[in-house]
């Protein structure tokens, strides 16, 4: 399967609008007036999930492509990795705004204090130089190896992610937590596997005395 | 034609239906008011509780939207969050119902519902209620003072403390199967706390018989203490000698204390108990010490450290 680059286009556009969904429901809430009981609560529950969903949606692109062999599915990449860190923003200004009504301080203290906000902050801060450099002009300024290093930290920021959600939910609620470290576990495994999979054979040389570490055999 | 068509000349107009409970006069509605309560198994809006005294002063805070109160809370005999209760207390039956008084007293004794709905007038009661999760709510309660039940039960000498009993039936409350806490529920009070005129056994709210996911068909409420100390669904109350270890105090001891007292200066472990989220609101508002009741209780702890009898 191959699509055109017109069809490529429509396909990115159909998936901007899914994309925007979430922010649909929200924006229908607004307009009903109706956040239900606790709308913070409601906001930052909706925002941080559609956070994750984006970004194990992001993880998805390379192993999909691997199996398929569709190249084109790389195209999709940068969009969803930018939703990832739109519905990252909204969660991150309502945590800001909403619970600490943008006192530095007291987001400071907080972001100290409680480990899942540490986590949660930790893994917005290493999105940042993501999606700023989330262009061509910045692949081109900065060559394509060292953009690559520094897109890596993707899998730090999906792991920081991961624990963020287990870290704040309550016991009786870890399922959903462990849901999502399973399907990441499955992502990144993949990665490894591919990794140790592609790696050159490094031929053992027969002439190659074994190291002596010991003068005497030890018993 | 159907025998159940309904003429629109009989329907009773809004208005009217509304003013029912100022056109209730006389004293022969209280027991009426037994007997709606205790009959009460409806899922909707609960019957109105007729002659409802409302001399009791109501803070200048707006009340709570009735949905939030009743799609939002804790009531983990029915799953653990905050939705569960009002999807899940359904299958709760609230009659018959009788609580059970027992412990030091001269003569154990157990309760019908109507026979204690008969003791006192019913009276509403506009309280803050403080979760200590941080979010709070401002509630009509439909209640009478604890202390009305000293009237009919005689305490020994030893009565220092009161438990208080939620039901624990698996059959009606899912929950009670799964590990979350110690069950059956247990809170318990201090016996000067108990008989405080504030502390309140509630059989309603908003002029309405108690919803069942709000602790049906009776309740504690002790508005200057964080919500879990309100225990719902009573069916045992017993007075103790010793200081009762509590639901939540075995749950987590270096969280949860006896006292549980509203304090803005006393963090929980895990967050700051400073400031509080009203029901339906967006920002975040400070929380007062024993939750705005601290002119009323306040020297019911006198020279008490707050901070260790958290």
């Amino acid at each position: 399967m191959q699509p055109n680059s017109q069809q490529l286009s429509l396909l990115k556009s159909l998936l901007f609008c899914l994309a925007l969904l979430p922010l649909g429901r929200l924006a229908f809430a607004a307009y009903q007036d109706d956040f239900g009981p606790n709308p913070v609560e409601f906001i930052q529950r909706w925002t941080g999930t559609w956070t994750i969903n984006f970004l194990m949606l992001t993880l998805c692109i390379t192993p999909l492509r691997g199996i398929t062999q569709w190249h084109w599915l790389t195209r999709l990449r940068r969009m969803l990795g930018l939703f990832t860190f739109f519905y990252a923003t909204l969660h991150f200004l309502s945590f800001i705004g909403f619970d600490h009504d943008f006192a530095v301080d007291a987001i400071a203290r907080d972001v100290l204090k409680r480990p899942f906000v540490t986590v949660g902050f930790a893994a917005f801060v290493l999105m940042l130089p993501l999606a700023l450099t989330s262009n061509a002009y910045a692949i081109r300024k900065m060559g394509g190896r060292r953009w690559q290093e520094l897109h890596r930290n993707i899998y730090l920021i999906s792991i920081l992610g991961v624990l963020h959600y287990f870290w704040l939910v309550k016991a009786t609620a870890l399922i959903w937590p462990i849901a999502y470290a399973i399907g990441l576990s499955i992502l990144l495994g993949w990665r490894i596997n591919e990794r140790r999979r592609k790696a050159i054979p490094v031929a053992k040389p027969s002439t190659a005395k074994p190291l002596r570490f010991f003068k005497q055999k030890p018993d | 034609m159907p025998a159940t068509r309904i003429y629109p000349s009989e329907i009773t107009p809004e208005s009217l239906y509304q003013k029912r409970r100022q056109l209730i006069l006389g004293g022969a509605a209280f027991a009426l008011a037994g007997s709606a309560i205790a009959a009460s198994n409806s899922p909707q809006r609960g019957e109105k509780i007729p002659n409802i005294l409302t001399s009791f002063t109501p803070p200048a805070d707006k009340i709570t939207a009735y949905d939030s109160v009743t799609t939002y809370g804790n009531f983990y005999e029915f799953g653990p969050d905050k939705d569960s209760p009002g999807k899940n207390a359904g299958k709760l039956r609230t009659r018959p119902w009788s609580i059970s008084i027992e412990g030091e007293v001269k003569t154990p004794k157990t309760f019908a519902l109507e026979e204690v709905l008969k003791w006192t007038a019913l009276e509403e009661r506009v309280y803050r209620l403080r979760c200590v999760e941080g979010w709070s709510a401002v509630v009509p309660w439909v209640g009478f003072p604890f202390r009305e039940l000293l009237k009919h039960v005689e305490l020994t000498g030893n009565a220092k403390y009161v438990e208080f009993w939620s039901l624990a039936d698996p059959d009606q409350m899912p929950y009670v199967r799964l590990p979350l806490l110690d069950w059956p529920y247990v809170e318990a009070l201090r016996l000067d706390e108990a008989m405080h005129p504030l502390t309140l056994l509630s059989v309603g709210m908003y002029g309405e018989v108690m919803p069942k996911q709000n602790g049906a068909p009776i309740r504690l409420v002790v508005p200057w203490k964080y919500g879990f100390k309100s225990a719902k669904s009573l069916v045992k109350i017993r007075f103790v000698e010793k200081q009762p270890k509590t639901a939540w105090m075995k749950a987590g001891p270096n969280e949860y204390g006896f006292y549980s007292n509203v304090n803005p200066d006393v963090a929980h472990p895990r967050w700051s108990q400073s400031t509080e989220r009203r029901l339906g609101e967006f920002l975040k508002r400070p929380t007062l010490p024993f939750n705005g009741y601290a002119e009323q209780v306040a020297s019911l702890y006198a020279g008490m450290d707050l901070r260790k009898n958290f």
